[in-house]
């Protein structure tokens, strides 16, 4: 029975989950927008940057701590990623770029299982986090909330790298006209670094910030992956508010078709992608005709 | 004239009874020699040399791939004693003092089923294509193991199924050449009642979160089943969600919204350790009794006391009978030498299973198919790290005890591993379905 208090809990977790959604999605838009990279290692890399967040938290017990350390080691990787591969990849055909960046993700997740083994790890929600709130309408648990507030914040802070910097500037240029960027003498070579471990760090962000909630296991990114990928094509290749809508519509989707009918919850956010696409194939903030 | 005529009539009754002579002659059983010399699946040939070949398909990642990595350990331990005449071998009359399988050394390949049923019977169909696999086994989840059961039937190999609990897989899904050891849902639910009667009483409201596959809607009829006619408890309905969910967020405030008294978690492997955790996160554990009518192999160390202790569940084995039974004694200890961690239910399933197999075919001397599957319909009674065990004739399940178990508290636990009490080691006999769960299995393989 659907009472109205279930009704508004459940509008509030989809916008949590949502959140979350957002987090995820936003390196795979950079990356797929400014650089044209399927990048299906991005559930790898979350993978990685919850794990690194777990080794660093069984050393300090900080929470905080194991934030910056799964966003850093996430750059770091994501920058030699590129450096080692990717880079290799971008004159060639999509098909290859898929197929690459998948490998990268198998090797990194059976990596990840030869060093820690298939069993569940689990980073607590931190002590200022801990505990569940009363909405009055519905108990909530008070990390989730905090959520909303870390992924608000992460947001604002990448709005101000990508529009209010020069490096921004050179990337939604790369978004818009690539080749325009090329003939206009700018290092796209140092720029496509940057965003490439820009993306993988926001990934490995998004992992830690997950971690409390789901489990930690080498598969964990699997599912988000293409949840990711779904939110990016609501939402519209390469564009920031794309990311945000389409997170947040995919997280009420999840939420409201919970509510009513369970079983249905992930088909109709793949109903909800299939409209997009017959309806504005270009997503809700995409440009038409973006490569 | 008359003569010709004596011929002609002569002659056609000749070959009429030759005609029907030959017509009549696949109606003819001969038992033994005759029909047990053909060939059938891959007996002889994949029975000629000096090793036979096992296919073993587990779920080394994906949603149950921790459970499949028990599961694997389970049968390179059983394989390495068969092999070598040690473990519980001597203990086995038939196969006392001998190393091998009637002679013949086991080789067996481990392919990875992604928590899936396609990659598994795609794994097994090379297996016996091109290895002759003279038996298959593995899998950790029921969709697979019916699929495998059916390939297993299409091909005429022996399929010994790995874990399963649903019902469907010796109910209505029954083959003749495959047989399972993991109590199915209705008995793991009937062996589990008297205990949630004792622990949460009577006349409760439950809601279930179910996996959407055969195994979560088996479970949830069987449990429902049970506690609703034996309790007089009332269903409020279910939550069905995917495998490989990880955040159940929107399904737990639909349960703790739900007005129930308690939550029958029917999630499996990782997803029962996230939906635990997250149920934990949104104080439906403080304010709802949850039982786990199937408890995952490292359910208990993935969560800990903090959120399994106190909770009801069954489980195929778990290690303390180690410290009542001689043969479950051997088996925990053997394998805690290797992999130096006490083993879970998989790796029970897997070793028990190809113990029971390699008994089954030493009693009938033969690899033939055929003769194994009527020694194991025998109902030859063995002893096993669960006390006795045996098949049965009409749906080749496993008569065998549930161990009914609830969480221990810290306080309560001796070692890290000490997370479970077996509060009812319930008979096999007594929670066998009368009705066979609609399975209608052939007289003849």
């Amino acid at each position: 029975m659907i009472s109205w208090p279930l009704f508004f809990s459940q509008v509030f977790n989809g916008l949590t989950l949502g959140a979350l959604l957002v987090l995820v999605a936003m390196g795979l838009t950079i990356i797929f927008g400014a650089l044209g990279v399927v990048n299906f290692a991005h559930g790898a890399l979350y993978g990685l940057g919850a794990y690194a967040g777990y080794v660093t938290y069984l050393y300090t017990e900080s929470f905080v701590a194991a934030m910056a350390a799964g966003a850093a080691f996430l750059l770091v990787v994501g920058i030699v990623i590129e450096r080692g591969l990717i880079r290799l990849y971008y004159q060639r055909p999509a098909e290859d770029q898929i197929l690459v960046t998948f490998g990268v993700a198998i090797i990194l997740v059976e990596a990840i299982r030869a060093a820690f083994g298939g069993l569940a790890r689990n980073i607590p929600a931190p002590s200022w986090a801990a505990g569940i709130v009363n909405l009055h309408v519905t108990l909530y648990p008070t990390y989730r909330i905090d959520v909303l507030a870390i992924v608000a914040a992460s947001l604002v802070l990448l709005y101000f790298v990508l529009y209010r910097t020069r490096l921004g500037l050179i990337v939604r240029a790369g978004i818009e006209d690539q080749l325009m960027v090329n003939i206009l003498g700018i290092n796209v070579t140092r720029t496509f670094l940057t965003v490439f471990g820009l993306g993988a760090m926001a990934a490995g962000f998004a992992g830690v910030i997950n971690a409390p909630i789901v489990t930690v296991t080498p598969d964990m990114g699997a599912d988000i992956l293409v949840q990711s990928f779904v939110v990016v094509v609501i939402g519209g290749v390469g564009s920031f508010w794309g990311a945000v809508a389409g997170g947040l519509i995919a997280g009420e989707i999840l939420a409201l078709t919970a509510m009513i009918q369970p079983a249905y919850s992930q088909v109709m956010l793949f109903a909800a992608m299939a409209l997009v696409l017959i309806l504005r194939p270009q997503g809700l903030f995409g440009v038409e005709g973006r490569q | 004239m008359a003569q010709r005529k004596k011929n002609s009539v002569s002659r056609r009754h000749v070959l009429q009874g030759a005609a029907a002579a030959a017509g009549a002659l696949p109606l003819i059983h001969v038992p033994g020699a005759f029909a047990a010399e053909e060939s059938i699946g891959n007996w002889p040939e994949g029975a000629k040399g000096p090793s036979i070949f096992v296919g073993v398909t587990v779920p080394l990642t994906g949603a149950y791939s921790a459970d499949g990595h028990d599961l694997q350990k389970g049968y390179e331990l059983v394989f390495e004693h068969l092999n070598q005449g040690t473990g519980l071998v001597p203990h086995v009359p038939s196969l006392k003092g001998k190393k091998g399988v009637l002679g013949k050394k086991i080789e067996y390949k481990v392919a990875d089923t992604q928590t899936q049923p396609n990659p598994s019977v795609q794994a097994q169909t090379t297996f016996i294509t091109q290895n002759k696999a003279i038996m298959i086994t593995g899998c950790l989840a029921s969709n697979t193991a019916i699929a495998l059961e059916k390939l297993a039937q299409r091909y005429r190999v022996l399929n010994m199924v790995g874990c399963s609990g649903a019902n469907e897989t010796t109910g209505v899904d029954c083959q003749k050449y495959a047989f399972r050891s993991q109590p199915s849902a209705y008995m793991a639910a009937k062996a589990l009642v008297p205990a949630l009667a004792k622990a949460i009483g009577r006349d409760k409201k439950a809601v279930y979160l179910v996996p959407d596959y055969a195994y979560g809607h088996s479970v949830e009829h069987s449990t429902g089943e049970f506690t609703e006619k034996e309790l007089g408890w009332k269903s409020l309905g279910s939550q069905v969600c995917p495998v490989g969910t990880t955040d159940y967020s929107s399904y737990l405030l639909n349960i703790a919204n739900s007005g129930a008294d308690v939550f029958v978690n029917v999630a499996f492997g990782n997803d029962a350790v996230a939906s635990c955790k997250q149920a934990k996160q949104f104080g439906i554990l403080d304010k709802m009794k949850m039982i786990v009518p199937n408890i995952s192999a490292f359910q208990g160390q993935e969560l800990g006391p903090e959120i399994m202790a106190g909770v009801y569940g069954t489980l195929d084995f778990w290690w303390t009978l180690a410290e009542t039974n001689a043969m479950a004694k051997i088996f925990v200890d053997t394998f805690y030498a290797k992999y130096k961690y006490r083993p879970s239910w998989p790796a029970h399933i897997a070793y028990t299973q190809m113990m029971v197999w390699a008994d089954a075919v030493t009693r009938a001397k033969t690899f033939d198919p055929r003769k194994v599957i009527a020694e194991l319909e025998a109902g030859h009674k063995l002893q096993m790290p669960l006390g006795e065990i045996w098949y049965r004739k009409e749906d080749h399940q496993e008569v065998r005890a549930v161990p009914v178990v609830v969480g221990k508290t810290k306080a309560q636990m001796r070692n890290d591993e000490d997370l479970f009490q077996i509060v009812n080691l319930t008979p096999g006999p007594e929670v066998m379905p009368p009705d066979f769960l609609g399975c209608k299995m052939p007289t003849s393989a």
